[in-house]
């Protein structure tokens, strides 16, 4: 028997890399969407909202006007609620009527794609948005959903024991960064 | 947390989940859409031994916003009129699967007694037992003053009035002062009830004493139907020792709020003036009462707490 491997954490991404790719996301989005006029950005607590706050710093400087972003709870919307004990909520705040807009969902990671599933039913509670995309800093794989993201940090090739561990400064109190842990050898 | 019986069992922890959920359910009541599909395919009884109207409703509101399927059910015009025990009636409810029972009854202890009995599976909410507890009311009465006055931690509460009957006088007293606040309960001698003592308290049978450093007064009301004996010697009397008028209201500071569980006696304990004013916050208690029983059947029944239950 050979003992497991100690959990060693692997730093993929750090500050700086991290504020790279939320500036080209940034970009990304602005190309795509001709009018920023009607974009919203929507992010998933708790730490998608943060980075949409950045995207959307970042977006009204580039544009030289207030790009509005907000964040969404997808708590009650989740489809395993039965399978795990009750949890808190996270903060909801829409900031505008988004019937007729661009939302863009931002999240820190995007595996499953259920949270995705999640947000926009939830969305849907909220108004018709003309057309909803998706920005995420981390792509990780194992969809079980239809789901893909319009705009990607980083593609993360892992496997299912891994665990990725996003850590931004205002939600964590820690220097911005994105480590693997775990792993079989 | 399986059943909410009373607040004697919620931890500080415990009570400031409830009403942090609340807080971010009550911004449901403002959605287009007011309704989340968090607990589709549960079932809620609503078991009414006792007269109630907005209790009730909120929490039939509460279920149908959070797509529970809810069964009302009130003793008058059912079998309980022919003499059906709890036991069996808590048995025909097990037979449908009610997942939760939120149930008032006259006889205080019967929450208790049908949750500790093997009859039925499902989360009991207790909706007010005899004179003993109402739990739901005292957390929308902490989630109202929260909204004004901010943590409770030092806050002052005044409750006046019939303290002997009133399951919301003692549900708020141990909420509040879990919750940090200083309760001080004001009531004629004759309406405390024994070994008040041990409650987390201070007690007054002055009410004039008490008013300038409140921070919340909250009337109960006079419960007519449980005055089986002389408690005061008129409604004159209570009225003006005990009763919340302009000149009272007056003497309170400027953010002080005041507030009442209702029903209502107009000109007993509040008078109508006071009771509209822009001080009383008594419309907004029902409207934040549909949040924070949202939040107590959400935290009760969307979760597992079993391991088994996860497996299956």
């Amino acid at each position: 028997m050979v003992a497991s491997a100690p959990n060693m954490a692997r730093q993929v991404l750090d500050a700086t890399d991290i504020k790279r790719a939320v500036t080209r996301i940034t970009h990304e989005i602005l190309e795509k969407n001709r009018n920023s006029d009607d974009l919203v950005l929507i992010g998933i607590p708790t730490r998608g909202d943060e980075l949409a706050a950045r995207i959307a710093a970042k977006m009204s400087e580039v544009e030289g006007k207030t790009i509005s972003f907000g964040s969404l709870d997808i708590t009650m919307y989740r489809d395993d609620l039965r399978m795990r004990p009750a949890r808190g909520l996270e903060p909801t705040s829409i900031p505008e009527d988004i019937d007729g807009k661009v939302v863009v969902l931002v999240d820190d990671v995007l595996m499953s794609g259920r949270t995705i599933r999640a947000a926009l039913d939830a969305l849907n509670d909220h108004g018709r948005p003309r057309a909803v995309q998706l920005a995420v800093l981390v792509d990780r794989g194992h969809r079980e959903l239809p789901i893909r993201a319009d705009f990607v940090g980083k593609n993360l090739p892992t496997s299912m024991s891994e665990r990725v561990q996003v850590r931004l400064s205002l939600t964590d109190d820690a220097d911005d960064s994105v480590t693997i842990t775990g792993g079989e050898e | 947390m399986k059943h909410l019986l009373s607040t004697r069992d919620l931890s500080r922890e415990d009570a400031t989940l409830i009403l942090d959920t609340a807080q971010e359910l009550l911004a449901v009541a403002e959605r287009p859409v007011k309704k989340l599909p968090t607990l589709r395919g549960r079932t809620i009884v609503n078991l009414f031994y006792e007269d109630s109207t907005r209790t009730r409703i909120s929490f039939e509101a509460a279920a149908k916003r959070l797509s529970a399927d809810v069964i009302n059910f009130s003793a008058k015009g059912s079998s309980v009129s022919k003499g059906e025990s709890l036991k069996d009636t808590a048995l025909t409810l097990q037979a449908m699967g009610a997942d939760a029972v939120v149930i008032r009854h006259s006889a205080s202890g019967a929450p208790h007694l049908l949750a500790e009995s093997q009859w039925m599976r499902g989360a009991v909410v207790n909706a007010g037992d005899g004179t003993h507890e109402h739990p739901t009311q005292a957390l929308l009465d902490a989630f109202t003053m929260r909204r004004h006055l901010g943590e409770l931690d030092g806050k002052n509460i005044v409750i006046v009035g019939d303290v002997l009957h009133s399951r919301v006088a003692r549900s708020n007293a141990y909420l509040l002062s879990t919750l940090g606040a200083n309760v001080t309960l004001v009531s004629p001698p004759t309406l405390f009830p024994v070994g008040i003592e041990t409650w987390p308290v201070a007690t007054s049978y002055n009410l004039d004493a008490s008013l300038e450093s409140a921070d919340a007064v909250m009337m109960l009301r006079v419960q007519n139907e449980r005055m089986n004996a002389s408690f005061f010697p008129s409604a004159r009397e209570y009225s003006r020792r005990y009763g919340l008028n302009a000149q009272r209201v007056a003497k309170l500071a400027e953010h002080a709020i005041v507030m009442h569980p209702g029903p209502m006696n107009r000109g007993m304990e509040i008078t109508a003036d006071v009771a509209d004013s822009d001080r009383s916050v008594i419309v907004e208690q029902v409207t934040n009462g549909v949040a924070v029983r949202m939040a107590v059947l959400y935290l009760l029944l969307s979760g597992s707490q079993t391991p088994e239950a996860i497996e299956s």
